[in-house]
């Protein structure tokens, strides 16, 4: 499809604006004149509408196709969230932080102020912050609420533990905040080995960092033991919210030692994920840590009215402007307003059956290299295909072609050729079973015709691209005007 | 398993599937959890009906005040939205996708998301942005850690014209690295040049200023670029994107990084997010770079794609190495600001940031002939301005509220000694009425 710029043409006027209902002002300085009008398009609204309408139809989407994404938790997002959010849109952060401004208002503040306590239930921790606009960017904000603790406390701290499993972004936040990191390997039963985990601590570690259920989808039931060896070297646990979903009713990370959690709201509380965001990212402490949570706080008066907090001089500042993904936050809160108690255990039960039921459909057909019980995604390795020369990234073309957005491949990275699948709880066993089918299709099509493999995706409007091309020509912006 | 919300599995379907499972019940499958780790307590309400659940937000929201005539901005911007935004990036193929990791059945976020960095690199004069960052002030914090990597030095000159609040959030972000900050206060709402020109010296990784800053004062940078690279530092720009119809580029005037807010582009104030960030730069930084960039290609058959590109600067990839952390961005929020330029476009765009400075200009002479209230701002200024009030502004500002007037935001909270002084913000939406009573209450509350 042509680029929109490519379907500009001179003097096609856009939307029309307000009226100009003041006299012209006079120009500004020379220098402080934009010479010529930035190179926008000159389109009208409906080529507008044509060619977003079209580029979207190019998109694989949970609306449109099973999306098991492991680790994403691409799960149905219910129509009404949106309604809900678009209540809120008129109303400006500035409004709150004005002299009086609470009082005007009080229902977003309020909103905040009970999915904070929600959260803390759910995560059983004291104190939430909405502030982290995204999960990585509330783990960043977790670490440096740990390392404030450790300053105020005058302990001297660099390392930050994490097992090999874990995601990308807990070695690469904890660096953010100046941490060195001590990886530990994980053992033949899936998780961080105990044995090596209690020789890498020391004092001088500042957290251990952990996803649970791990990125192997299994639950690691040394957590109680992990956290007491961790707090005797007085280093602070840190829970990776990332798989909360699986866990919904059945164990709360405070209660099994962990000091500090994040929670990707855009996945166990079912707001959209929007090409890639916006996500948001909250964060639960202990009461150890509530003195350095960001500001502004807020707070419930003794008139049950909402108030904010900003003298509060051991906090670690703020990490984003306002308060947050507000507009996500809305959307959670909804999300967890409708399902309520029973629903929500209800999620993580269905998502950890769909999950085992898919494992159990295919672990015939593709090597499991951790065959435990699974939660809410299951990791097979593309093993077997191997031997026929067929990646786990040509089995995911495969199913391109046949109308499945591909598992997570490649990750975790300690599985060889990993296909990492995570149905949801929205998820059908009548839409379960015609994947299972075309998964066993795609091993039985590694064996007898692995070129076919090779050459998917045929039925999308491109075929394979050439990264390596687009990675030396670093073309990333249409230069020509 | 009754009263389900969205999972559709019924009774006979579980069973089975338990059965091929080879497990007698749901409970079986949480064996791993041993039960002593098992939830003390889940103590939360009971579900409602979609219906039930409208209204109760319907109540929530009418809890805020209705009806706010906004002359406050300070990084949030009360701009029109074409409905045209709305309904495009409501297609549920965009907002219900993930990240185009499978760039074959994601040529629609990808190809937008190209289309979104051609139109960040053509407002601010770049030669390459990313696909977006969270929003303006992490956006100023991501290029203040980007400088301290090219440059491999450790000390920063901030501008006092930066938002309070992003000033904050840049501090907390280098709070635990070894990096010296050194902010120059603003005099009379400008930059204090001799005081930040003095202050540069060999170490110094880049200037962070703010263009309007944050009392809507525009400044020139192309002198501050210059004496910033004679000393070997970056210049970084946070910039307003809807002044960028009006006002010169931060490229022409030299910058080498440049940074902004996206909400004013298409997203609604939403009581301050989702927006996004967006940060633009020269190709010599670009593997330098934070977050997800979109990069074009071919198929094998030569057909033009898009594809995420140079991942190996990434968490996922890089781990602790990464250039950031940064792994979700604010797509869909970059996705409406491409769609609100588009549908606006060029001419349209240069209609609008004028109409702001013309509304703005209009209000700033009405309200200065007010007794007593004079501006502060000594050069020109884009959409916002300062007035210093003959009392104090939180008392105004708290008694115009009452009207349901936002008459500004007072700076007694971020700027002592300016307790009498008011920024009013003045968008394309305020009607040359609503302007006229503004100067009316003002002039009754003095």
């Amino acid at each position: 499809m042509k680029l929109i710029y490519e379907q500009s043409v001179a003097g096609r006027p856009g939307v029309k604006l307000p009226a100009a209902d003041v006299p012209r002002a006079a120009d500004l300085p020379a220098g402080l004149l934009r010479d010529e009008p930035a190179g926008l398009p000159e389109v009208s609204e409906l080529d507008v509408v044509r060619h977003y309408t079209n580029l979207s139809r190019r998109n694989f989407s949970v609306d449109t196709n099973f999306y098991p994404l492991g680790s994403c938790t691409m799960k149905y997002n219910a129509k009404v969230l949106e309604n809900a959010a678009g209540l809120f849109s008129p109303y400006h952060p500035m409004t709150a932080l004005l002299p009086t401004g609470e009082r005007f208002s009080q229902g977003s503040l309020g909103m905040l102020h009970e999915l904070g306590r929600w959260l803390a239930e759910i995560t059983g921790m004291d104190e939430v912050t909405t502030q982290p606009l995204a999960g990585a960017h509330g783990e960043m904000t977790g670490i440096m609420l740990i390392a404030a603790y450790h300053k105020a406390k005058g302990n001297r701290k660099k390392y930050v533990v994490v097992p090999d499993s874990s995601h990308g972004t807990n070695p690469a936040s904890a660096a953010m905040v100046g941490y060195e990191i001590i990886t530990v390997p994980t053992a033949p039963y899936g998780d961080m080995d105990l044995e090596l985990f209690r020789q890498a601590m020391n004092d001088e570690v500042a957290a251990v960092m952990m996803t649970c259920p791990n990125t192997l989808g299994l639950f690691n039931p040394h957590i109680r033991e992990i956290a007491d060896i961790a707090h005797a070297h007085d280093a602070l646990m840190y829970y990776d919210g990332a798989n909360l979903n699986a866990i919904l009713g059945k164990v709360r990370p405070g209660d099994v030692g962990f000091d500090v959690i994040h929670v990707n709201l855009h996945k166990t509380f079912g707001t959209p994920h929007g090409g890639g965001g916006p996500g948001s990212g909250p964060v639960g402490v202990k009461t150890s840590l509530v003195p350095f949570l960001p500001m502004p706080r807020i707070v419930k008066k003794d008139d049950d009215s909402y108030a904010l907090e900003t003298d509060r001089p051991a906090s670690i500042g703020r990490t984003a402007n306002f308060f947050g993904n507000f507009g996500v936050m809305v959307k959670a809160f909804a999300y967890m307003a409708m399902l309520g108690r029973e629903g929500l255990i209800q999620v993580s039960e269905q998502a950890v059956l769909n999950a085992n039921y898919i494992m159990s459909q295919l672990k015939d057909y593709y090597d499991l290299p951790y065959d435990q019980t699974c939660m809410h995604e299951c990791v097979f390795s593309a093993g077997k295909q191997l031997r026929h020369g067929v990646h786990a990234i040509d089995i995911a073309k495969y199913l391109i072609d046949r109308g499945y957005h591909p598992p997570t491949v490649y990750f975790p990275l300690i599985v060889k050729d990993a296909i990492m699948i995570e149905p949801t709880e929205t998820e059908s066993k009548a839409t379960m079973d015609a994947f299972i089918a075309v998964m066993r299709e795609a091993a039985a099509a590694a064996e007898k015709d692995p070129e076919a493999l090779h050459t998917a995706p045929v039925s999308m409007p491109v075929s394979r691209l050439d990264e390596t091309k687009a990675a030396r020509e670093q073309n990333v912006c249409h230069m020509k005007w | 398993m009754s009263d389900s919300h969205y999972c559709p599995n019924t009774p006979d379907e579980i069973r089975e599937m338990l059965a091929a499972i080879g497990v007698a019940s749901v409970e079986e499958l949480f064996a791993p959890i041993p039960a002593e780790l098992r939830a003390s307590s889940f103590d939360l309400p009971e579900g409602m009906s979609e219906f039930e659940l409208f209204q109760r937000m319907q109540s929530l929201a009418g809890q805020n005040a209705q009806g706010m005539t906004n002359f406050i901005g300070g990084g949030y911007y009360d701009h029109i939205i074409p409905a045209v935004v709305d309904h495009l990036s409501g297609r549920a193929e965009f907002y219900t996708a993930y990240t185009p990791y499978q760039p074959e059945c994601s040529q629609g976020t990808l190809q937008a998301l190209f289309e979104y960095q051609t139109a960040i690199c053509r407002l601010t004069g770049m030669e390459v942005a990313n696909a977006s960052l969270y929003d303006g002030a992490t956006a100023l914090a991501e290029a203040a850690m980007m400088a301290l990597r090219v440059t491999n030095r450790n000390r920063l000159v901030m501008d006092g014209g930066v938002s309070p609040f992003t000033r904050q959030v840049v501090r907390t972000y280098l709070d635990n690295l070894d990096v010296e900050i050194v902010e120059i206060a603003p005099q009379q709402g400008g930059t204090d040049r001799a005081a930040l020109l003095a202050a540069l010296d060999d170490q110094t990784a880049a200037v962070l200023v703010q263009n309007p800053n944050f009392f809507g004062t525009l400044d020139d940078l192309t002198g501050l670029a210059d004496a910033a690279h004679a000393k070997g530092a970056l210049l970084v720009a946070s910039v307003y994107p809807i002044s960028l119809g009006l006002v010169q580029s931060p490229g022409a005037m030299g910058a080498d990084i440049v940074v902004g807010d996206g909400q004013s582009l298409g997203n609604p104030l939403s009581f301050g997010g989702p927006s996004f960030g967006f940060i633009a730069t020269t190709k010599k930084y670009i593997r330098n770079l934070p977050g997800r960039i979109i990069g074009e290609t071919v198929d094998k058959e030569g057909r033009r794609g898009f594809v995420l590109t140079l991942q190996a600067r990434e968490q996922h990839i890089k781990r602790h190495k990464a250039t950031s952390n940064i792994c979700s961005n604010q797509s869909l929020c970059a996705l409406r600001g491409l769609i609100f330029l588009a549908s606006i476009g060029k001419q349209g765009f240069a209609e609008l940031a004028r109409l702001n400075h013309d509304k703005a200009e209009f209000a700033k002479s009405t309200l200065a002939a007010i007794n007593g209230v004079t501006v502060v701002n000594r050069g020109a200024t884009f959409n916002e301005f300062t007035l210093a009030l003959p009392k104090n502004a939180d008392e105004v500002v708290a008694k115009l509220l009452q009207s349901h007037t936002a008459a500004g935001v007072p700076l007694a909270a971020y700027y002592p000694g300016m307790e009498n002084c008011l920024v009013v913000t003045v968008t394309e939406k305020r009607t040359k009425d609503e302007i006229l009573a503004l100067a009316r209450e003002l002039e009754r509350a003095l």
